[in-house]
């Protein structure tokens, strides 16, 4: 009886059903073609005198300081400097995020004591801490690694936080029914919960952290991209803060397309777009 | 608890009767209305007794308090008087000599179907290889062979429950608690559902409290059924002993004689139930 509708269920386990292919996709050529325009106008109307170049740079001065950076490898040095203020910031924020996330969500007397400290402090504007880091931690990587990780902390903190809190109270009780006991909720209930929290922060907090890093730099340093683009800025050279604003944006799309990378290897158990979600019960 | 209030009406019962897996002895559950100050009783007084092997069905009107006395026998829920015993002792915590099979979706969304079976082996010591032949052999008497690298959310319902069950029988209890396991299945799913259910219940006979407001499963199924009052104050008002030939096949056991002179029987009693808690909602 049971078989007849096995034959129909009969999805091989590896098989994610595709959408119907369409008729081509023009919206991939449609955003180069807008960015060329963009670009055509900027440089169009800074040819003809609308805008001034000394405010507002020469698209074709902006490509080549880019160029000139990428050859002569000067950007490599800067760059790595800023990348790895990024990530360290990432990694400590996150790691620290989860483990408060963790502790506050499952302990509420905890959680409601922390409640005003937590706002308060996540309410501070973080940018105005950068002195204070710079004084404790010297012009090094280490006073940006300080900011960004204090950005980062708060985007995956409350995500956490969240995440335990919403754990399906039918999940838990289940799970305990069949005999976990606390090691095993955090192991394979509040742990996995908090990670699919933890992913949908992360394209926040990663941004959070380059952000850190590079309003770090700009505040105060000897190294990154922010560094240089302050010194262009120093040197009226508008130029070369455009070249360093296009390098910054390059680089914020590489690293969020990493994230999105890690987060389909990971959260391969949740519906994605196109499938459709569970039923609500 | 209440050994003090005598009630006339309901004579002393000894403790520990041998053949019981479960009693509930006179319980009651109030909750503190988020309405006010006031307490709300879901159960009141409410005593009731599965038999090792024997299939208990439990039916009542909507809202009533069916899952809150299926809680009472998990051990989630502590009753505000009365007491609860499995297998004539009472528990501590948790009623570790029975599974549950929840109303609502209770697979972790993250865990694949054979993960989800296994888990519970792994709680109760089972190595990982050991667990995962166990949880294998069940998807196989359940029917989902080949689907156990599935997720939660690339099953039907009636997969996801059936996953549910593996992973509840798994463990092999010897009580078995359902909370309208099947309700949210279509009608030909759900007898297919019944079905399985019985095979697998009849193999080794395990004691089982099903909690569904379908009086036609409540019958098909079980070895007795028994008549909930509307709320509040819950408690047990008939009794039905099910004499219908097993094993049965429960998509033709309905259009039996006897089958509808039971559900005449019973549906005389719980139709007033079902008006009153009617009346009761609309308030
Ligand atoms: N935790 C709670 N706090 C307050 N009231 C509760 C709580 N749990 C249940 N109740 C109340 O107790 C009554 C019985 O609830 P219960 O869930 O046991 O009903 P049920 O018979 O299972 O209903 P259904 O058939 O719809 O599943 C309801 O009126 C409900 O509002
Ligand atoms: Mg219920």
């Amino acid at each position: 009886m049971l078989k007849a509708s096995d034959e129909i269920l009969a999805v091989p386990p590896t098989v994610i059903p595709v959408e119907p292919s369409r008729a081509i996709d023009w919206i991939p050529a449609q955003r180069v073609v807008l960015l060329v325009a963009l670009l055509l106008l900027w440089w169009g109307l800074v040819r003809l005198g609308v805008l001034d170049p000394f405010f507002f740079g020469d698209p074709v001065r902006v490509a080549v300081v880019v160029w000139n950076w990428c050859t002569s490898g000067t950007i490599l040095v800067h760059l790595g400097y800023t990348l790895s203020e990024t990530l360290l910031a990432f990694a400590l924020g996150t790691v620290l995020g989860i483990g408060a996330g963790l502790v506050l969500g499952l302990k509420p007397k905890a959680a409601r004591l922390f409640d005003p400290f937590i706002k308060a402090a996540n309410a501070t504007p973080r940018v105005v801490l950068a002195p204070i880091f710079a004084l404790w931690f010297g012009l090094g990587i280490w006073s940006k690694v300080a900011l960004g990780t204090t950005l980062v902390f708060f985007v995956v903190f409350f995500n956490v936080f969240q995440g335990v809190r919403e754990v399906s109270p039918i999940v838990l009780d289940n799970i305990r029914m069949l005999g976990a006991s606390r090691r095993d909720l955090l192991r394979y209930v509040y742990f996995p919960s908090a990670t699919s929290w933890v992913f949908s922060s992360l394209h926040n907090a990663i941004g959070m952290a380059f952000v850190g890093a590079v309003i770090g730099e700009y505040l105060g340093s000897v190294k990154g991209v922010g560094f240089l683009i302050l010194q262009a800025e120093g040197s009226f050279n508008v130029d070369a803060v455009f070249a360093g604003i296009v390098i910054l944006t390059i680089c914020a799309l590489v690293l969020d397309l990493g994230v999105s990378w890690i987060e389909r290897r990971l959260l391969v158990w949740r519906p994605t777009h196109g499938q459709a979600d569970r039923e609500a019960t | 608890m209440s050994e003090s209030a005598v009630d006339v009406r309901t004579p002393a019962t000894p403790r520990a009767q041998p053949g019981e897996a479960l009693r509930f002895d006179r319980v009651t559950c109030s909750f503190r209305s988020n309405s006010g100050a006031g307490l709300y009783t879901a159960v009141r007084d409410a005593s009731l007794s599965v038999d090792t092997g024997e299939f208990v069905s439990v039916v009542g009107p909507t809202g009533c308090g069916k899952s809150t006395l299926l809680n009472v026998a998990a051990g989630l829920l502590r009753p505000t008087s009365g007491t609860i015993t499995a297998f004539g002792s009472s528990f501590a915590g948790l009623n570790r000599d029975a599974a549950y099979l929840f109303q609502g979706e209770s697979l972790m969304p993250w865990g694949r179907a054979i993960d989800n079976i296994a888990v519970g082996l792994r709680f109760h010591g089972k190595s990982r290889a050991e667990a995962l032949e166990i949880a294998q052999d069940w998807l196989d008497r359940v029917g989902l062979h080949s689907h156990g690298a599935l997720f939660p959310h690339q099953m039907s319902g009636g997969m996801r429950k059936r996953v549910a069950i593996a992973q509840a029988l798994a463990l092999n209890p010897p009580i078995i608690l359902m909370d309208e396991p099947f309700s949210a299945l279509d009608i030909q799913t759900r007898q297919m559902m019944e079905t399985e259910l019985l095979d697998l219940w009849s193999q080794d006979r395990k004691s089982v409290l099903f909690i569904t407001h379908d009086l036609e499963e409540a019958i098909s199924l079980s070895d007795r059924v028994v008549v909930l009052s509307a709320g509040p104050g819950t408690h047990p008002i008939a009794e039905f002993t099910i004499d219908l030939p097993r094993p049965r096949e429960v998509a033709d056991i309905r259009l039996s004689p006897d089958f509808l002179r039971l559900h005449t029987a019973i549906w005389g009693v719980l139709k007033e139930e079902v008006l009153k808690g009617y009346a009761q909602g609309k308030r």
